[in-house]
């Protein structure tokens, strides 16, 4: 059991290339945290130097009460799960488990007792004698969990450990990973692109964009007051629509404000020809459809031609609009329609799409 | 997909192997049969007259103290050649694995010995420990030691053994390396959180999944010191002094074309024919199976 606290840690590579530019986080006793990013925005780079695989160039990371920067990784007690389950091919599914306790000198009984109680839990019983190459990927990740579990460390750290699965076990192993991890009660930090997979683990969510910490905190808090564009692109799929709020339309209806840009969730609209007081309405033309049974996504495109705003992951060409409706009923490709967001579901942002601005 | 070729005339086929197949018969099969019949015969010191003794110039082999010996130091050759350029191989490759400026010249560097052609090795290494030329020499006999590869027996075959080892490290060098980029950074990671200090990670982890590799260049450095140290051995020493340094293949070579026992000769090559034909059915056996994990 332990705090995992990160103080303005840096990784600057010997060529120049700065990669976590001053992060500062708190994971408490028990929690599961969650990193979530893009691809090359430092969050397995982070992880790895909590693990002690790479160095770190600045600032702190503590563990437990205890600054971890130059232990080594075998003595920081932690155990991680990697993408690829990095289990040993050679040897047994049991050896694979007991090879961490076994290097630390444990005695052979107490190594069988706890590997055959970590097997039990996670229904890898039947195959301790078996090699890796003869499990399934399902159950090379448990193996993987399993090797992780029977040492009993302090804090546990997972990169990216179900995107190796096809997406039905994924959001088996996501539940079985939180289960678990709740009833151990071990501080845990995941690393994920999966934003869905980081909304549903996380207790502490971090949202990382190019070395830098977006937004930290509870993740339907974050869902709901995303602190920049970046955020409120990235956290929730289809994401929020961006605006800019120069558009006559938008600014004719906003009132005078300092905000640049204008973000609304594609579940806060309407298709109504009503305008809420102090809300928002669009005119748009429908040019797609995209029907999931118990919702519907419309792709609509507004009049007027809209500025560019925030370049941000999963940004909708501009001046086009996605509106979720509940069940299969869509207006028809071609037709003009209007849609309308209370005041309350606006998000308004500055104009650089760093800060928020509470309407 | 049809993955047969087709082919107009049925001679155009047999046409474009014909040039393989001639230099393949030429140059191996009937050398070979050559050999076989060779070694069942005995010839005159003169050359005048041809007998043929059935199997006794391989009963005389057999019963030959100096063909014994010879066994015995090929296998204790081969034995040193293939450990110790394996072990310096793997040394150098698990370090040249590491991440390091410039990693790409050492690696370029380590395995530019192996273009070197064996009789060039030879004269490479006399340059350097010939006992009145070498450079090394003089060193060794300022440090005390009585240095004469050309009197001492022990020194010759350590020079040849040194040589041998020296030329065959590159290409063990890379075949390690090829092996260690194969195995996944993240088990070698896994392994330092699970507490293993790097020597023991060496023992149960590179080394139990660097044995596929490990085995099959036992067999291509066994066959290597068999066979491919002729040059090495011709230049160097001559299977001098006296008789320490005449291994299987030089023997051959001394018996037959120096010494003019041609009967005898041809007996010594059939047998290691049928050494390096059993080495290699080992190899295919094995390796392709990739036995060890």
């Amino acid at each position: 059991m332990a705090n995992v606290t990160l103080r303005n840690v840096r990784k600057t590579y010997p060529g120049g290339f700065e990669a976590i530019k001053g992060v500062n986080v708190d994971v408490g006793d028990g929690q599961f945290c969650v990193l979530v990013g893009p691809s090359g925005c430092g969050k397995s780079t982070l992880l790895r130097m909590v693990a002690g695989l790479e160095t770190v160039t600045g600032g702190e990371i503590d563990i437990g009460g205890r600054i971890v920067n130059q232990v080594e990784p075998a003595d920081r007690d932690i155990a991680m799960v990697f993408q690829n389950y990095a289990l040993y091919p050679h040897m047994s599914v049991f050896n694979n488990m007991a090879y961490g306790l076994r290097n630390r000198g444990m005695k052979e009984a107490e190594v069988k007792t706890r590997v055959e109680e970590a097997a039990r839990v996670l229904e890898l019983s039947p195959m301790l004698e078996r090699k890796p190459r003869q499990l399934s990927g399902g159950q090379r990740q448990r193996v993987a969990m399993g090797r992780a579990i029977v040492r009993q460390p302090k804090v546990f750290l997972f990169d990216e450990p179900l995107s190796n699965l096809d997406a039905k076990l994924r959001i088996a192993m996501r539940v079985e990973i939180r289960k678990l991890q709740r009833r151990l009660n071990t501080t845990s930090i995941y690393v994920t692109h999966d934003q869905l997979e980081a909304m549903t683990l996380a207790d502490v969510l971090v949202v990382m964009n190019g070395g830098q910490v977006e937004q930290v905190g509870n993740p339907l808090a974050i869902y709901e007051k995303p602190a920049t564009t970046f955020v409120a692109s990235f956290i929730g799929a289809p994401p929020m629509n961006l605006m800019s709020i120069r558009a006559e339309e938008i600014k004719s209806q906003l009132g005078s404000t300092e905000a640049g840009i204008l973000g609304i969730r594609p579940e806060d609209f309407v298709i109504t020809d009503q305008t809420p007081a102090g809300g928002v309405a669009l005119p748009l033309t429908v040019e797609a459809i995209e029907r999931v049974g118990a919702e519907t996504f419309v792709y609509g495109t507004r009049q007027q031609d809209e500025q560019r705003v925030a370049a941000t992951p999963g940004e909708l060409p501009p001046g086009e609009v996605i509106v979720r409706i509940p069940g299969s009923e869509a207006p028809p490709i071609g037709e003009r329609i209007r849609v309308a967001a209370m005041r309350a579901k606006l998000h308004l942002f500055s104009g650089d799409g760093r800060t928020r601005i509470e309407a | 997909m049809q993955k047969q070729a087709i082919f107009q005339s049925k001679l155009l086929p047999y046409a474009l192997v014909a040039p393989q197949l001639a230099i393949v018969l030429i140059f191996f099969y009937w050398p070979a049969a050559q050999a076989v019949i060779q070694s069942f015969l005995l010839q005159d010191a003169f050359g005048l007259s041809t007998s043929f003794v059935w199997f006794d110039n391989y009963l005389d082999l057999f019963s030959d103290a100096a063909y014994f010996e010879a066994i015995v130091r090929t296998f204790f050759f081969s034995f040193a050649i293939a450990v110790s350029s394996l072990s310096v191989a793997l040394l150098l490759a698990i370090m040249a694995d590491k991440p390091m400026r410039g990693g790409s010249l050492y690696r370029t560097l380590l395995i530019w010995p192996y273009a070197v052609a064996p009789p060039v090795v030879g004269v490479l290494w006399i340059f350097m420990l010939h006992p009145s030329l070498g450079v090394l020499s003089r060193y060794l006999r300022e440090a005390g030691i009585d240095w004469n590869p050309l009197l001492d027996g022990n020194q010759a075959a350590t020079l040849i053994i040194l040589a041998a080892a020296w030329k065959q490290i590159s290409y063990n060098f890379l075949f390690f390396l090829a092996g260690l980029a194969s195995i996944p950074k993240s088990v070698f990671e896994a392994a330092a959180i699970d507490g293993a200090r790097p020597m023991r990670r060496f023992w149960t982890v590179t080394f139990p999944l660097l044995s596929p590799t490990i085995f099959f260049l036992l067999v291509v450095n066994i066959v290597y010191a068999f066979f491919d140290t002729f040059g090495i051995i011709d230049t160097m020493t001559r299977g001098g002094p006296g008789t320490s340094t005449v291994t299987l293949v030089y023997k051959v070579y001394s018996d037959g074309l120096l010494g003019g026992n041609l009967g005898s000769s041809a007996a010594q090559s059939v047998i290691l024919m049928v050494m390096v034909i059993v080495l290699t059915g080992i190899q295919f056996r094995f390796v392709e199976r990739k036995v060890t994990y």
